[in-house]
C-alpha cells in the first residue's frame, strides 16, 4: 500500500534492527512518521524480552536518531485477555497454542490500529518481512518476503482486506542483508533482538514455567502408554509434548517412539512407531481468506503447518466461509492442533486458519 | 591571575568543545526527560545519547551506565546501595576495602559500620599503596558482599591491579567496586577487562562540568536506591536528570578516549622530567606512590621536616597552584591517613606535595615551578627550625 506523500504513518518500534529500519526509510520517503510500542506485558521478576523497559528504551533511542516522535501505549489488559488467556486455554485443552496469531489480528491490527487513527494516523508499518500488492480493481494481496528465510505471511494470514488497505510493509523487497545494511547506512544500531516471534511474554523463564504457574493441570505428571495400552513410563505434563515428538520421551525402546495422540481426560501420553503417525486429512477453522471470499470449489495449495516447516501440497475444499477441509498429497506426522495452517499458491498467501483437534 | 594551575587532580577547567556541547540543553532542548510529548522526548534523546557514549567506551551496556550528581554520589549509591539490597536480601553482612581509599568510600563504609551494624575490614596495603590480590582472597569471607578498591589513588597516584582482584572476587560471586574517578581521565576503561561489577566517574576531574558523575552497574547486579523517588535512571536514581551536565559529561569523556595518546604523549614526560628534578634538587625527599603503576600526570611528595600546608600556601603566593595530597584538606594539622598508612613517620609525612599535570601544562610551567620549588621549601624548613 502506498500512502499519499506526506501521510501520518505510524511505526510498530520494538527497538529491533527491522522495525527500526522500517522507520527510517519511511522517514526518508518523507511520510510524517510516529514510532509507537504497544506495553504488552509486565510481570515482575521475569525479563520479558517484547516490550520491556530495554525495549523500550531502545526503540526510543531509535526514534530520538530519527527525530521522530514515540509513544508507548499500554495495552496489557487488552493483551491478557486476546493472548495470554487463550494461551493458557489452549494448552489446558490439549493443543499447542501460537499466541502470536492472536496477537497480530486482536492487538496490532486492531487496538494498536485504532490508536493510530485516534493520532490521525491513517496507516500503520510494521518491520515485517512480507509484500501486500493490489491491483487497480482488484483485491489486496498478500505476498511472501523476498528474503524466504525471513518470509513472515505464516503470522500475517490473519489480515483482512480492511487491514490490509492501511497496512506498510517498508521492508517488502529488503532482504535481512539488506537491512542490515540499511541500518549502518542510517546509523542505526544493528544489534538483533531475539527473534520477536518467539513467546514475548514467556520472558526468559520457560514456557514450561509459565505453564506450571497458569495451568497447572497441563504440567501434571501421568502415565505414557503405547498404542497396545502397554504402560511406557511417565511425563512431566501433557504441555511438554507436541503430536509427532521424539525427543524428551524418556523411554528406551528397540524402536523409535513418537507422540501420536494425547488423552486429555486420563492426563495420558500415548506413543507409538512412526507408521501410526502420518495424517493425511484434517480441518482447519477459523480460516482467512486473504481475498476475502472462500473459494467455491476445491483449489490445490501448498500448505505450511508451523512457521519453520516446509510447504507441502494439497488440495483445499471451503466447507464453510471460515472452515476447511485440507488433502495433503501424501501424509505429515507432525499436524498439530492449535497451531496454524496457512495456504499458498507460489509467492501469494492465499490465507489460513487453525488446525483442529480431533 | 596568571597563576600556574598544577592541582588538576583536585578538578579541570571545562574544555570549551565541552561547553558548547552543553549549550542547547540549557535553553533551546530544555524539556525533562521523563515528559511524553516531543520537548520530553528530545531532551530524552540527548539523554540517551549521553549513556550510550559512556557505555561504549567503558564496553558496558546503555543500561549498566547511570547518571548520578558527582563521583562521591556515584560511590555512596555503589557502597550502600550494595549494602542495603545484601541486607534485604541475604545474610551478607561484611564489606572490605582499602584503608586508603577516598573519603566517599572510607567514610561511606564506615557510617555503614557505625549506624547499620555492617561489619568492615580493611584489606593491608604494600608502602605504594597498592593492594595484592592474593590479599583479597585471603580476606573475603563467605558473608562478604561487597569489595571496594580504588583504580587509582587521588593522594598518591597508585594504580591498583583492579582486574585481577576483580577476578577473584568474580569467582566467590562478590561484587567489585572501584573509584575511577582519577583514572578515568587517564585511562581508558574497560569494565569487562576490569572485572568490575560497580564502577565510579565523576566528570570534572576530566574537563567536563562539576555537579555530573556516572555509575556503572552491571547487570544482575543488585543495588537499592539510595535517592528515592521517581524511576529515572532504571529506578537506581530519582531526580530528573540534569540533561545539559550530562550532555557535557558525555562530550568530555569521549575526548578523554580519542586524545588519549595525544594527552599522555604531551604530560607523560614532563611529569617523569618533573619527578626527576625534584627528587635529584631537593635534599630529603622521597616520590610517594608506585614509581610506575601511577596515573600519568600524578607526581607526588613528601619532604622531611616541611610543614605541607605552609609549603602550598607559599607556592600559591609564588602563583603556583599545588596540594598537599587531596583537595580537602584545609589547615588540618594531621599527618594524611594515607601517608601514615604507608608507613611514613609524621616528619615525612606532614611535608607532602601532589603536582598534577593537565593537558595543557607546559614545559615552560613546569620549568618556572622547578626554578621556585626548591627556594620554598629551603624557607619552609627555615622557618620551621
Amino acid at each position: 500500500m502506498t500512502p499519499p506523500p506526506g501521510a501520518r504513518v505510524i511505526v510498530g518500534m520494538s527497538g529491533g534492527v527491522d522495525s527500526s529500519v522500517a522507520a527510517a526509510l519511511l522517514k526518508d520517503q518523507g511520510y510524517d512518521v510516529i514510532g509507537m510500542m504497544l506495553r504488552l506485558w509486565s510481570d515482575t521478576g521475569t525479563h520479558n524480552r517484547c516490550c520491556a523497559p530495554d525495549a523500550q528504551q531502545e526503540a526510543r533511542y531509535i526514534a530520538g536518531l530519527l527525530d521522530i516522535p514515540f509513544y508507548v501505549i499500554d495495552a496489557q489488559d487488552h493483551f491478557y485477555q486476546q493472548v495470554v488467556i487463550p494461551f493458557i486455554n489452549g494448552y489446558t485443552q490439549g493443543i499447542t497454542p501460537n499466541p502470536c496469531l492472536n496477537c497480530n489480528r486482536f492487538v496490532r491490527w486492531d487496538f494498536l490500529l485504532e490508536r493510530a487513527k485516534a493520532l490521525g494516523a491513517d496507516y500503520l508499518a510494521t518491520g515485517h518481512y512480507a509484500r501486500i500488492q493490489n491491483t487497480a480493481a482488484g483485491p489486496y494481496q498478500l505476498l511472501k518476503s523476498r528474503d524466504a528465510d525471513k518470509d513472515q505471511t505464516y503470522f500475517l494470514h490473519v489480515l483482512t482486506q480492511n487491514k490490509l488497505s492501511q497496512t506498510i510493509f517498508p521492508l517488502a523487497n529488503l532482504t535481512k542483508k539488506q537491512v542490515r545494511k540499511l541500518a549502518e547506512e542510517y546509523a542505526l544500531p544493528v544489534a538483533d533482538r531475539p527473534d520477536s516471534q518467539d513467546l514475548c511474554f514467556v520472558g526468559q523463564g520457560d514456557y514450561r514455567d509459565f505453564l506450571r504457574k497458569s495451568s497447572p493441570s497441563s504440567m501434571k505428571p501421568g502415565p505414557i502408554i503405547d498404542l497396545d495400552g502397554k504402560s511406557r513410563g511417565e511425563h512431566p505434563g501433557l504441555a511438554d509434548f507436541t503430536i509427532g515428538q521424539r525427543k524428551k520421551l524418556g523411554i528406551s525402546s528397540p524402536e523409535p517412539l513418537y507422540v501420536i495422540r494425547k488423552d486429555l481426560k486420563n492426563n495420558t501420553l500415548i506413543v507409538g512407531s512412526r507408521e501410526y503417525l502420518g495424517q493425511g486429512k484434517f480441518y482447519v477453522d477459523n480460516v482467512n481468506w486473504i481475498s476475502g471470499e472462500a473459494p467455491a470449489d476445491p483449489i490445490p495449495a501448498n500448505v505450511k503447518i508451523r512457521y519453520k516447516s516446509r510447504e507441502v501440497p494439497s488440495v483445499i475444499t471451503a466447507t464453510n466461509s471460515n472452515t476447511v477441509s485440507i488433502q495433503l498429497d501424501s501424509p505429515l506426522a507432525d499436524i498439530t492442533p492449535g497451531q496454524a495452517a496457512v495456504f499458498y499458491q507460489d509467492d501469494f498467501c492465499l490465507g489460513g486458519g487453525i488446525i483442529r483437534s480431533e | 591571575m596568571n597563576n600556574i594551575y598544577l592541582d588538576y587532580a583536585a578538578t579541570t577547567p571545562v574544555d570549551e568543545r565541552v561547553t558548547a556541547a552543553m549549550q542547547p540543553y540549557f535553553t533551546q532542548v530544555f524539556g525533562n526527560p521523563s515528559s511524553l510529548h516531543r520537548f520530553g522526548q528530545q531532551a530524552e534523546s540527548a539523554l540517551e545519547k549521553s549513556r550510550r557514549v559512556l557505555a561504549g567506551f567503558l564496553g558496558a551496556k546503555p543500561s549498566e551506565i547511570i547518571f548520578t550528581s558527582c563521583g562521591s554520589e556515584s560511590d555512596n549509591l555503589a557502597i550502600k546501595g550494595a549494602a542495603f539490597a545484601a541486607r534485604q536480601q541475604s545474610r551478607a553482612n561484611h564489606l572490605l576495602i582499602s584503608p586508603i581509599e577516598h573519603p566517599a568510600v572510607l567514610n561511606t563504609a564506615n557510617q555503614l559500620a557505625d549506624l547499620h551494624g555492617f561489619d568492615l575490614s580493611f584489606l593491608p596495603v604494600d608502602k605504594y599503596g597498592r593492594v595484592s590480590p592474593a590479599e583479597v582472597q585471603k580476606n573475603l569471607r563467605e558473608d562478604t558482599f561487597l569489595v571496594s578498591v580504588m583504580d587509582a589513588n587521588n593522594e598518591i597516584g597508585t594504580i591498583n591491579p583492579i582486574a585481577e582482584i576483580g577476578g577473584i572476587c568474580r569467582e566467590r560471586g562478590i561484587y567489585l567496586h572501584t573509584d575511577a574517578v582519577q583514572s578515568g581521565a587517564h585511562s581508558p576503561l574497560d569494565v569487562n577487562s576490569l572485572n568490575v561489577d560497580l564502577l565510579s566517574l565523576g566528570a570534572h576531574k576530566f574537563y567536563g562540568p562539576k555537579g555530573v558523575g556516572a555509575l556503572y552497574i552491571r547487570s544482575g547486579t543488585d543495588l537499592s536506591p539510595m535517592l528515592t523517588g521517581g524511576s529515572q535512571e532504571f529506578g537506581q536514581r530519582a531526580a530528573t536528570e540534569n540533561v545539559p551536565l550530562i550532555a557535557g559529561m558525555a562530550a568530555a569523556f569521549e575526548l578523554v578516549q580519542v586524545e588519549h595518546d595525544q594527552r599522555t604523549n604531551h604530560i607523560l614526560p614532563l611529569r617523569d622530567y618533573l619527578i626527576k628534578q625534584i627528587l635529584t634538587k631537593i635534599p630529603s625527599s622521597q616520590l610517594t606512590g608506585h614509581p610506575e603503576e601511577r596515573l600519568v600526570n600524578h607526581a607526588s611528595f613528601v619532604f622531611e621536616g616541611v610543614d605541607g600546608n605552609l609549603l602550598i600556601s607559599i607556592l600559591d603566593g609564588t602563583g603556583f597552584a599545588c596540594s598537599s595530597g587531596s583537595a580537602c584538606k584545609t589547615g588540618d594539622p594531621e599527618p594524611s591517613s594515607v601517608l601514615t598508612h604507608l608507613g611514613y613517620s609524621p616528619s615525612w609525612a606532614l611535608g607532602s606535595l601532589r603536582v598534577t599535570l593537565g593537558k595543557d601544562t607546559t614545559a615552560e610551567d613546569i620549568d618556572s615551578f622547578l626554578n621556585v620549588l626548591p627556594g620554598c621549601i629551603h624557607q619552609v624548613r627555615e622557618l620551621k627550625s
